[in-house]
């Protein structure tokens, strides 16, 4: 089924609605087609195509709800699965956390469909991927990488007589580029709903430069360092105050956001006066959907003003319970930054790190958000204000919440891609003191 | 469908290397899943098609899997049910090599026009990416095993039990850890049924129903005053059994040391949370470690996940190769350490084995996803690296010429590729028990149960956490303690495995959820040992105040 337009998915939802004989209902459709080039060994080793669309209904008995999924859309298919949902709904215990489906809601225009992104053809996949071996090749390195782009709708009503619809494009590209040699090795990640302003060859070349810099790295000792942080690395670890932002989890004692006494800091200074951290689904660098999957609007939400935890997020059954606003969990995260750039950030610096990424990033304390991981693909030693030498790996112990406190100067936000979670962000690299290394890894 | 679905459904969902359970399929009536569907006699009409489509386009391989994949998933807190899903994922991924160069596509239209569109699609990819293709893909050989048909060997298939009885034992588990002062509890039990009809161009035809079941929960305890709080997970393993794991048999359970139960081959999930409840409050109120080096004695619940990560992924030769590269990275296992024959991967007492057979493990099947029957081989012998994991298009590079038979796929709709067999440690040759290992501890730690991991991209340096963790004084125990995790070089610490307990001690961990690829796939994996000790690794302190 190709993707619906808005009046085709409204028209089909409607009937779906009709079917119903339960106190309510919500039905989700939603689809698309994504594709990928897998290479390695400056080869290509997988590919694929997807296309793949479904509907969900829940239907609602009081608090008894049962929900059914179809992917077949003909009038027979669509009454089953309805009668299905109803049956499940028949059979399920209460849920005493079930909130009645929200009423019509209003949302503003989306921003995060591009049609050059879903006009893209095989033969363009596949020339971004070659360009990106072309520079591995001619710079005698090795390229392993991963290009994937997607194009989808999504639209939901209920028996409220909510209704919302979207459509979203999306491209995340990344590539790891090894010497010969297998002793130096660089990254690049590049993520954009506009798969125009993706650059392979660009990438691949930062990524070279990176793999080629790093031959020959020296040992120097674990300890508390001032690090440069690239977007990048920064991204795997502030994703985890948002990942942890849930204001139940707080409310319930077990969070880092948990206060003594049972209070949560939410309107407290928990990190530096200099950070800011909003969700915005109409900004024009991170567009994202204008509502969530159970219809709430999203908004500009500020989530660290000035260091002070503004907004936590909320199921709709845990603000009713607290009788606050449901401010749904966000889409995209944006910090603010400053106007220097990386260099000018190592220029400033007398002795530290760059560190260009982070891997395999783990809780190792929820309570004060310890998290533990490694610098890959590149990191540095700065010294009067240079780069003099490549070093080898570092394990981190280090909480963002800590880092966030330590923080020395923010450069220019610019849009990367979390290597853990895969999510979009737009933000500044980051120089910090007293990040704590703690031990070495002889890892390339 | 969420908004977070339609990002998994257009590929950008995330991928970490223990992967979150993510979207099963579609949702079903339970009934449903006791429903066979299609019979093979039909699977292999269909997978004909296919075979025949492609073999006219010059193909010269081709391997159809007819996959229906069921998941049962019930989850509570506390007093209540927080969701029953049934889910049913069906569909056909065909696999083809035209021009020396892989081709796959995928479809859920499992009817002859689906089969013929797809096998057609997927010579068109292969086609299209032979320009890139550098060297043509080479098979290992392996025998046409004709019709045959493989099933784990469970007792009590647990998508027959109803409902209910699920949602009774969860509940029943609950009350016991609220009653003995868990301040919250989350609990679950996952069962996962893989119905697996694999045709190949070569001849054989395999029908395989493999079940999979992971009962457990989390147990919290707040300390609202200080703003403080431990959580206890449970003590079971994932199992590649049937709802017999369920049945609570005393002859399963272990007295451990530091006054402890654990579980061998059947669970009793409403004690283990009673206890998780009363050492939930103990962990809050243990003594801070004291970092510096330690000797650990490491229980079977806690070393699983050591192994996994420091031998059984820098064993898988595709990382060696580099082709995982650009995610999870390569190994230091390189080809020339396995050439030189003598290279000391542990102490001459370690011996580890890869595994795709053993009875109630995870990774047990008759055959695997490209039709290569299921074997045990030495991986570290006698603390010697000997060999890899391998599959029919690499094993060649390392000069066998058989596939060790560990390729997987997660589903019909993603393309199968190496993943890790069951890696395990062999237990000691001498006998020994855990209290008897302790005995013999100057000062040390004894780890019991996984929890925080971590390590580098080519697998020399870990840093592990876990659940429970006892403080060894002049041979006894002297109390547990808090904030511990051990920090070491992959080599190093195998070399420092000084004892291993005897087979009575040897139990199987695992995880439903081991990640790798792009797109990610999960794969699940056990992986065995007896309790086992390393000499002086370090130990850091992992307290901090923010």
């Amino acid at each position: 089924m190709p993707i619906l337009t808005k009046d085709e998915a409204y028209a089909l939802l409607k009937k779906v609605i009709s079917y119903s004989k339960a106190d309510e209902c919500e039905v989700n459709i939603g689809g698309g087609d994504s594709a990928n080039i897998r290479y390695a060994r400056n080869s290509v080793s997988t590919s694929g195509v997807i296309s793949q669309n479904s509907l969900v209904i829940s239907s609602a008995y009081g608090k008894k709800v049962g929900t059914a999924t179809i992917n077949e859309f003909d009038d027979a298919s669509l009454e089953k699965v309805v009668r299905r949902s109803e049956e499940l709904a028949q059979l399920a215990p209460e849920n005493p956390e079930f909130v009645s489906f929200l009423g019509p809601q209003t949302y503003q225009e989306a921003k995060n469909f591009v049609p050059a992104t879903a006009a893209i053809t095989p033969k363009m996949r596949a020339d971004l991927v070659a360009q990106s071996l072309q520079v591995a090749k001619e710079g005698k390195a090795v390229a392993a990488g991963f290009l994937e782009d997607s194009v989808g709708y999504s639209a939901m009503m209920n028996s409220k007589g909510l209704f919302a619809y979207n459509t979203a494009t999306g491209t995340n590209f990344s590539v790891t580029v090894r010497t010969e040699d297998g002793k130096g090795s660089g990254y690049a990640t590049r993520g954009y709903n506009d798969i125009t302003k993706l650059d392979t060859k660009t990438a691949t070349q930062i990524a070279t430069q990176k793999a080629t810099s790093s031959v020959t790295a020296k040992a120097i000792e674990p300890g508390k360092y001032t690090v440069i942080l690239e977007p990048a690395a920064a991204a795997v670890l502030l994703e985890r105050i948002i990942f942890g932002l849930d204001a139940r989890t707080a409310d319930e004692g077990r969070s880092f956001l948990s206060k003594p006494g049972g209070a949560t800091r939410l309107g407290e200074k928990m990190v530096d006066e200099r950070v800011n951290i909003y969700s915005d689904p109409w900004n024009a660098d991170l567009p994202t959907s204008p509502w969530t999957g159970d219809g709430r609007p999203q908004e500009k939400t500020m989530w660290i003003e000035k260091g002070v935890v503004k907004n936590l997020t909320y199921s709709r059954y845990w603000a009713e319970k607290k009788g606050v606003k449901a401010t749904p969990f966000p889409d995209g995260i944006i910090m603010e930054g400053g106007t220097k750039s990386l260099e000018e950030l190592i220029k400033g610096t007398k002795k530290g790190v760059l560190v260009t990424r982070l891997w395999y990033i783990r809780d190792v304390d929820p309570q004060s958000l310890l998290l533990t991981g490694l610098t890959r693909d590149g990191t540095f030693y700065i010294e009067n204000g240079k780069i003099q030498y490549p070093i080898k790996n570092f394990r981190f112990n280090e909480s963002p919440v800590i880092m966030l406190n330590n923080l020395e100067e923010l450069g220019k936000v610019e849009r990367t891609v979390s290597v853990e979670s895969n999510a979009n962000y737009l933000l500044p690299p980051m120089k910090i003191r007293d990040f704590t290394f703690t031990s070495l890894s002889d890892a390339v | 469908m969420k908004r977070r679905d339609f990002i998994q459904i257009a590929g950008m969902s995330a991928g970490a290397m223990i992967l979150p359970f993510t979207s099963f399929g579609e949702s079903v009536d339970p009934m449903r899943l006791l429903d066979p569907l299609m019979d093979t006699a039909e699977k292999k009409k269909l997978a004909d098609i296919a075979l025949n489509t492609t073999k006219s386009l010059g193909a010269t391989y081709t391997d159809v899997r007819i996959g229906r994949y069921l998941n049962q998933f019930v989850s509570t807190r506390e007093k209540k049910v927080q969701g029953i899903a049934n889910t049913e994922s069906f569909g056909v991924g065909i696999r083809v090599i035209v021009n020396g160069t892989w081709g796959f596509a995928a479809t859920n239209n499992v009817t002859a026009d689906g089969m013929k569109k797809t096998a057609e699609r997927a010579v068109a990819i292969a086609k299209a990416n032979s320009k890139f293709q550098k060297q043509p893909v080479q098979l290992a050989p392996t025998p046409a095993y004709g019709e045959v048909s493989w099933k784990t060997p469970i007792k009590k298939n647990g998508f027959e039990v109803p409902v209910k009885e699920k949602v009774d034992l969860l509940m029943a588990t609950n009350a016991r850890a609220l009653e003995k002062g868990a301040s919250f509890i989350n609990s679950q039990i996952f069962m996962v049924n893989e119905q697996k009809y694999f045709a190949s161009s070569e001849g054989s035809y395999i029908d395989q129903d493999i079940y999979r079941i992971l009962p457990g929960f989390n147990v919290t305890v707040t300390d609202k005053a200080s703003g403080t709080f431990k959580n206890r997970s449970s003590f079971s393993s994932p199992v590649g059994m049937g709802y017999e794991y369920l049945d609570a048999r005393p002859e399963d359970k272990i007295q451990s040391p530091g006054d402890i139960i654990l579980y061998n081959k059947s669970y009793d999930i409403i004690e283990d949370a009673g206890m998780a409840a009363e050492q939930a409050k103990q962990i809050l109120a243990a003594k801070s470690v004291e970092p510096g080096k330690y000797d650990l004695v490491l229980e079977p619940s806690h070393l699983w996940l050591t192994i996994h990560e420091s031998v059984g992924h820098p064993t898988e030769l595709d990382r060696v190769l580099g082709y995982e590269a650009n995610y999870a990275g390569t190994s230091f296992l390189t080809l020339d350490k396995w050439q030189s024959k003598n290279f000391k991967f542990g102490s001459e007492i370690v011996n580890i084995k890869a595994d795709k057979t053993e009875v109630g493990s995870l990774g047990a099947v008759g055959y695997d996803d490209e039709g290569v029957k299921c074997k045990q081989w030495d991986i570290i012998k006698d603390g010697v690296l000997v060999n890899y994991q391998a599959i029919r298009d690499q094993v060649g590079i390392i000069g066998q010429k058989e596939s060790h038979g560990c390729c997987y796929s997660q589903s019909w709709a993603d393309v199968q590729f190496q993943r890790m067999a069951n890696i395990s440690l062999q237990p000691g040759k001498n006998d020994l028990t855990p209290a008897q290992m302790i005995a013999g501890v100057e000062k040390g730690i004894y780890i019991v149960k996984d929890s925080s991991f971590s390590i580098d991209q080519q697998r020399y340096n870990f840093q592990f956490g876990g659940v429970l963790f006892f403080e060894i004084k002049e041979g006894k125990i002297a109390g547990m303690l808090k904030d511990v995790a051990y920090q070491a070089n992959t080599q190093d610490f195998w070399n420092s495995c000084a004892a291993i307990c005897d087979k009575r001690d040897y139990r199987l961990g695992g995880a439903f959820n081991d990640g790798k690829g792009q797109p990610g796939q999960s794969n699940a994996v056990s992986h065995g040992s007896a309790t086992a000790r390393f000499n002086g690794v370090n130990v850091i302190n992992t307290g901090r105040t923010i």
